[in-house]
């Protein structure tokens, strides 16, 4: 058992940001405006952390896939307790049609390669609203998910998840290694104290390439129509 | 990370202080500051209101900046610290105070006049005693240099100090005290040689409570109401010798160089307030419509908002040199007096003009302006009033010209 958890955390538009159309309706401004890790990237880094503290897992390890910009996201990652960082590094277009597929995939190589036993992702990111790479990594790696978690107990080689569904709430028991996502109840994710954020200067973030790990990040997916800025009228009910 | 740092591979950034920096931030400032920024922006900015209008001490938010390492940003770890430079604590309190100004002189408080003093001046002992437990937030620190008869003239103090066998006596009072009513412990400054003037007044340590240490009644004031201020009464308060803080004689001097420090902290305060009056104007200007437009789009706005900021620029970058001559341990006074009154005149233009922006809005408390305007005015008068700042100025212009 090599005690060791992957957290996944992206780096997208701050939550409070108000979003602004391009003027040539292409996407979303994201020039100059404030980017942070996903909220729910957050509560998942803390649960690993919190699993740490308790000596439950031995290492956390923060991966992010991105620009330069996300090695940003995996410090506030080291910040908060994890303890080192792999940086996936995709730009250009390749990040432009980064998805859950290409990333999930990336996950389950470096999940194999890692040697991990957990790994922890954010239910969705705030921009694209997926909710699907949990579940994807899960399906690649053949390993049972715990996904929507609010609550998380490890007992002994299985993991004891209450998840939050539709219904109300479910709790299940799944084997080791397994993948979670972290939902909004799961926890209060800590600010990073001074000591930590000076000590994160001096944690690794390794720089990987998704070609190095076997993944092809073209995607499947095919822009056809961009309905971004043109629903100017007010809908009928 | 810029290409600053490329050229210097492995220095570590304290001995590469200079100017360019004040461009852009090392990556480990401005992660800080975007933490404190987010711990300001969810903790502080919703209650600030109800903070102000109740009069209620932030403990709770106290705490929690201590646990973060905010209440004791320059102490090094082993003391139970942050370990970190002024710069940083300057970027740290201008974001708190942009959130709660009252929240934020408590910071500034604990930080410079009360641990600032006993970690330049104090013995190993002194520290481990006096700052170690004063780190976390639960308990903190104040600074007790006016009288009631003295402010700016801090060399006419009349409190007494006189040694009786094994403990000194302390006899007076001191006003306006920030932090008194919530603090576990003071620096007191007393007079030891009365004949000595300002060369015969000396530093002590006081816990809180202690017999024969009294607080008057908090004062009502215009701002900055959730921090306590009240004269702290010493009758016949003793203390045993080694709370002596530093040499005999010496309290003068180690006011003034607390002081120096302090104005940074003050500064940040400033800033803080001054940028949070900017944001609250400018969000207003694009939504308020007047004449068919947002107002904005007047050029009546539109200067005022732009005189704003260029108070506010200039007042941080006085502040960020301040900080950087400090950490390179090179001599700060002059830029120091200039940051403190350059953000606090900053602090009391913007919240002005915020007001004046909102209009009506501004005058109501539904609006953070008019908090803003009243936590702004003190900014001008502690830790040295602008008079004085100017006379520190002028004191070190004219020593730089002498022939």
């Amino acid at each position: 058992m090599s005690g060791r958890v992957l957290v996944g955390v992206k780096r997208v538009i701050d939550y409070a940001v108000k979003i602004r159309v391009k003027p040539d309706n292409t996407g979303v401004v994201t020039d100059g405006v404030k980017h942070s890790m996903n909220p729910f990237c957050e509560i998942a880094v803390e649960e690993a952390v919190k699993l740490k503290e308790k000596k439950l897992v031995k290492e956390v390890v923060a991966v992010s896939c991105g620009p330069q910009q996300s090695q940003e996201t995996i410090r506030t990652a080291l910040a908060m307790g994890a303890d080192r960082g792999i940086h996936v590094e995709v730009s250009g277009k390749d990040y432009e049609t980064l998805g859950p597929l290409q990333v999930s995939k990336i996950m389950a190589a470096l999940a194999k390669k890692e040697d991990a036993q957990l790994i922890i992702l954010g239910k969705q990111a705030i921009d694209d609203d997926c909710n699907q790479t949990g579940q994807m990594t899960a399906a690649l790696l053949d390993w049972p998910q715990g996904t929507f978690a609010s609550e998380v107990t490890l007992d002994g080689d299985k993991i004891k998840v209450v998840r939050e569904i539709d219904g109300g709430l479910e709790t299940i028991k799944i084997n080791t290694p397994a993948v979670l996502t972290a939902d909004l109840r799961l926890n209060t994710p800590r600010y990073a104290t001074l000591p930590n954020i000076m000590k994160a200067k001096k944690k690794k973030i390794a720089n990987v390439k998704a070609a190095d790990l076997g993944v092809n990040l073209t995607s499947r997916l095919e822009t056809v129509e961009d309905l971004v800025g043109k629903l100017k009228e007010a809908g009928k009910v | 990370m810029s290409a600053l740092f490329k050229a210097r591979k492995g220095e570590f950034l304290r001995t590469n202080r200079s100017l360019s920096q004040l461009a852009e931030l090392p990556e480990t400032h401005q992660l800080l500051r975007q933490t404190c920024r987010d711990f300001a922006d969810r903790e502080l900015a919703p209650i600030a209101a109800k903070l102000d209008k109740e009069h209620f001490y932030p403990a709770k938010q106290v705490k929690e900046l201590g646990a973060m390492g905010v209440m004791a940003i320059e102490v090094p770890e082993e003391l139970g610290g942050a370990g970190m430079d002024y710069l940083a604590y300057s970027l740290a309190m201008e974001e708190i105070s942009r959130g709660c100004a009252s929240t934020g002189v408590v910071v500034s408080v604990n930080n410079s006049l009360y641990i600032g003093p006993i970690l330049k001046f104090g013995t190993e002992e002194q520290k481990k005693q006096w700052i170690s437990p004063f780190t976390a937030g639960d308990k903190v620190g104040c600074f007790a240099l006016s009288e009631p008869g003295n402010g700016s003239d801090a060399g006419a103090a009349s409190t007494t100090a006189h040694q009786d066998g094994e403990e000194w006596v302390l006899n007076g009072t001191k006003a306006w005290i920030t932090n008194c009513w919530d603090a576990s412990a003071t620096v007191v400054f007393a007079t030891t040689d009365k004949k000595l003037k300002h060369k015969g007044i000396s530093a002590f340590l006081i816990p809180m409570p202690h017999p024969g240490l009294s607080l008057g009644k908090k004062e009502d004031k215009l701002g900055i109401k959730a921090s306590s201020t009240a004269n702290i009464i010493l009758e016949d308060c003793r203390i045993p010798l080694n709370n002596m803080l530093g040499p005999r004689g010496a309290g003068f001097k180690i006011a003034m160089q607390t002081l120096d420090s302090g104005r940074i902290g003050i500064a940040s305060q400033a800033l803080g307030i001054a940028q949070a009056s900017l944001d609250c104007a400018a969000d207003y200007a694009h939504k308020r419509t007047a004449f068919g437009a947002p107002i904005g789009k007047l050029q009546a706005i539109q200067f005022k908002l732009a005189d704003m900021a260029v108070a506010i620029e200039s007042a941080r970058l006085l502040t960020w040199k301040a900080s950087l001559l400090r950490d390179a341990k090179k001599a700060f006074t002059k830029e120091a007096a200039m940051a403190k009154l350059a953000a606090s005149e900053a602090a009391t233009f913007c919240s002005h003009q915020a007001i004046q922006i909102l209009g009506g809005m501004g005058y109501v408390t539904d609006m953070p302006a008019e908090r803003h305007y009243r936590d702004a005015r003190i900014t001008e008068i502690y830790e040295g009033t602008s008079e004085i700042q100017r006379l520190v100025i002028a004191g070190q212009i004219l020593k730089e010209y002498q022939s």
